[in-house]
């Protein structure tokens, strides 16, 4: 399927004029949080589109000075040979979005270390918990503003002062 | 709750029981198998809950192994990243390096302007190391089943292996050979010669394998009809891999996406068809995996056949030729991917296009997605079902946290 | 008393000659424990990352750590010597302090490769990453390397041998 005509598709299932995102690949869409569930579920039932896979969700934070987060989603569908992406922007200081794992399965363990890495919440979801960091850890580690605590159970966790702050 | 003595038996007449085994009080049982444990494959902790010997739920905890990788990539230059990379699936480095460098030369626009000979060396090693890989996995699974044997000649076969790259790259595991735009190293003279040798080493020795352990009846004992992923729910899942062609769906990224010179070789890609037991068990992802040793052994023929004829060294062939000497792309956004031994291995870039460091590096590892599974399917299973399902499904600690 | 002149006695001699035909050793008994010691370290299976691939080879053909007596075991109960194999991170390092604390003396403990000597590549941005093992339990060899060549890693078992012949466990 060419990418005008899946853009067109997209905009037909969301109902709207939809933007394409600049310079990314995959072609990828913008789109907004609240129709997220209503268009990954027309997707998957869609007899052009048969998107029938989700195989990575990623968080971005553009930098120190953005005031937004987003979150990338890569769809793809075997049979039809499809692969494009859906971005969707939040805003920092209250970044919540709806999860899609009731959807796809893939997405329980790949939204729970977006909310790990940079504690964005996604409501609906059974069990969002950090998965890779420990549990009592503080603070987000891939924002950019992070910066790393002193000591953790007694252990000193950097390794000199220079290294304190992890952000370029 | 049988008993063990039928009632009305002389045994208990002479001695009767005290306590009625059927009305017995049962409760369930948390387990806790790891982080250090001989067959969890590296770091992974499983808090089990448990009836008896059966399993009812199974709750994997990660993050024993994150090193922070992606934080990494954010504060070093393009071509700074690749030793990093190579820890990520620490047993296949080289198929993990040739997922970051297309990404960052499709950035580039260099894709498709390499010399041939720097693609064909690529498709070689990359080969070499997806069979060391499927070497471990079936040694270390053996060894979770109780087989010592298959082990230590696997991890002897994969010595030659090692060896070859060792002198190929300076290193036995993590290599930091692939660069961005090219190779550290031309082969060395008399590799493609020691390649061949141990191509026609290597194929009676698969045999041997097939007979010691998968077409061993213990073997199949233990792995047919154990851990069935049905194939709905494992491109549900985002399974990929051996995970996903063992429960019957022919997808590998190596024929459907055609990167680099793989269009150009020949070979097939083996699926689960449920031989032993159904399709979808352990057996069948073993049995995937020993094909595809095959399948790669067919591949480095091709690949030497031709880095010896038409492609062959010559001392013009500079392999950092086309190494750019500043690795700065355009602002954009670019998802690449690759079949690694494990499954799809992605890396997503964002670039600013301002700087040499990029400004989000994400990998989609095939062994996060193929292990979130895990629950799904080893519920009802006995214990020992249980190592054998998370042996089948091969996991790599280091991509699982990166 | 072998016939003279046969293989059997030939190799026989030399311990006959400095035993003087009577079969009776005179040593230290710490020499004799230290020796009995260092020939069986059983080293308890600790690998958390690629330095563990590394330590699996050194216990398989052609290194084969079992000629010099280290069988490894899963459980600290019954391991002599803790083979800190790859990256310790903060997650584990609670772990690492349990295991090490459930050895039975004597123990001791190898740390092997860059990232349990002293963070590795990851000790610039890894703020997950425990920056050296010894941060956590004391160590008493470390192999450099990343990871270390399994050579490299026979000759830390070695020097661990050299440094369990100075050691004393009668007076102590």
């Amino acid at each position: 399927m060419s990418e005008q005509l899946l853009h067109e598709k997209v905009q037909v299932i969301c109902g709207r004029d939809v933007q394409q995102a600049e310079q990314y690949s995959p072609i990828t869409f913008r789109l907004q949080p609240d129709e997220l569930m209503g268009f990954f579920e027309r997707i998957k039932s869609d007899t052009d589109l048969y998107i029938d896979r989700l195989s990575c969700i990623t968080g971005i934070d553009p930098g120190k000075d953005s005031e937004h987060m987003e979150v990338l989603y890569h769809l793809e569908s075997i049979t039809a040979g499809i692969l494009f992406a859906v971005l969707i922007s939040v805003p920092k200081s209250n970044p919540i979005i709806p999860s899609v794992q009731s959807i796809w399965k893939s997405a329980n363990w790949l939204e729970r270390e977006i909310f790990d890495m940079y504690g964005i919440h996604f409501s609906g979801h059974p069990d969002l918990r950090r998965i890779l960091m420990p549990a009592d850890w503080e603070g987000y580690p891939l924002r950019k503003d992070y910066v790393t605590q002193n000591e953790y159970h007694g252990i000193q966790v950097e390794a000199n002062e220079e290294s304190k702050t992890n952000s370029l | 709750m049988s008993q063990i003595v039928q009632p009305g038996s002389p045994l208990l007449v002479s001695e009767p029981n005290k306590f009625d085994a059927g009305k017995l009080r049962t409760e369930e049982m948390l387990i806790n198998l790891g982080p250090q444990h001989p067959s969890t494959h590296g770091v992974l902790r499983l808090e089990v809950l448990m009836d008896g010997e059966i399993v009812k739920e199974v709750v994997p905890h990660l993050g024993y192994l994150h090193r922070c990788f992606e934080k990494h990539a954010e504060q070093l230059p393009y071509n700074q990243v690749i030793p990093f990379v190579d820890r990520l699936d620490y047993v296949a480095a080289m198929n993990c390096e040739h997922a970051y460098v297309l990404g960052v030369e499709r950035m580039m626009g260099l894709e498709g302007k390499l010399p041939k000979r720097v693609e064909y060396i690529r498709v070689l090693v990359a080969e070499l190391n997806r069979i060391a890989s499927h070497f471990i996995a079936l040694g270390t699974y053996g060894l979770d089943m109780g087989a010592f044997t298959p082990m230590f000649w696997m991890m002897q076969d994969r010595e030659h292996i090692l060896r070859m790259l060792e002198w190929l790259s300076g290193s036995r595991m993590l290599y930091n050979y692939m660069w961005v735009g090219g190779l550290y190293f031309d082969l060395p003279v008399g590799f493609e010669e020691q390649v061949s040798a141990f191509v026609s080493y290597l194929r009676p020795k698969m045999d041997e394998l097939d007979t010691i352990l998968t077409e061993n009846s213990i073997f199949i004992g233990r792995t047919a009809h154990v851990g069935v992923l049905p194939l709905e729910l494992a491109i549900n899942g985002g399974a990929t891999g051996p995970v996903l062609r063992g429960s019957g769906l022919r997808y590998d990224l190596r024929k459907v996406d055609g990167y680099s010179v793989y269009p150009e070789l020949e070979f097939s890609i083996p699926i689960g068809e449920g031989k032993m037991g159904t399709v979808g068990d352990c057996w069948d992802r073993t049995w995937v995996r020993v094909r595809e040793v095959h399948e790669s052994l067919r591949i480095i023929e091709q690949c030497i056949t031709r880095l010896t004829s038409d492609l062959k060294r010559s001392k013009e062939f500079n392999p950092q030729e086309f190494v750019p000497g500043k690795i700065r792309p355009k602002a954009q956004d670019l998802y690449a991917r690759v079949e690694s031994p494990k499954g799809e291995l992605g890396f997503y870039f964002r670039a600013d296009g301002k700087s040499d460091i990029p400004v989000r590096c994400k990998v989609r590892s095939c062994s996060f997605s193929n292990l979130s599974l895990l629950p799904e399917i080893s519920r009802g299973v006995l214990l020992a079902d249980l190592i054998a399902i998370i042996g089948s499904i091969d996991v790599v600690m280091g991509e699982v946290d990166r | 008393m072998e016939t003279p002149g046969t293989p059997l006695a030939e190799l026989g001699k030399p311990y006959r000659e400095s035993f003087g035909n009577s079969g009776i050793i005179v040593s230290k008994i710490d020499d004799l424990l230290n020796w009995s010691r260092l020939s069986s370290m059983f080293p308890m299976t600790f690998g958390l990352a690629c330095c563990a691939i590394e330590f699996m080879s050194t216990g398989t053909q052609p290194y084969d750590m079992d000629r010099f007596g280290m069988a490894p075991r899963a459980t600290p109960r019954q391991s002599d010597v803790m083979i800190v194999a790859g990256t310790v991170t903060f997650k584990m390092a609670d772990r690492i302090k349990r295991l090490y604390e459930q050895m039975a003396e004597p123990r001791y403990v190898i740390s092997m490769g860059s990232c349990s000597n002293c963070g590795g590549p990851y000790w610039q941005h890894g703020y997950h990453v425990v920056k050296g093992v010894d941060k956590i339990i004391p160590v008493d060899v470390y192999v450099p390397g990343c990871p270390p060549r399994p050579e490299a890693l026979i000759e830390g078992i070695l020097k661990l041998h050299e440094k369990i012949k100075t050691e004393s466990l009668l007076q102590s």
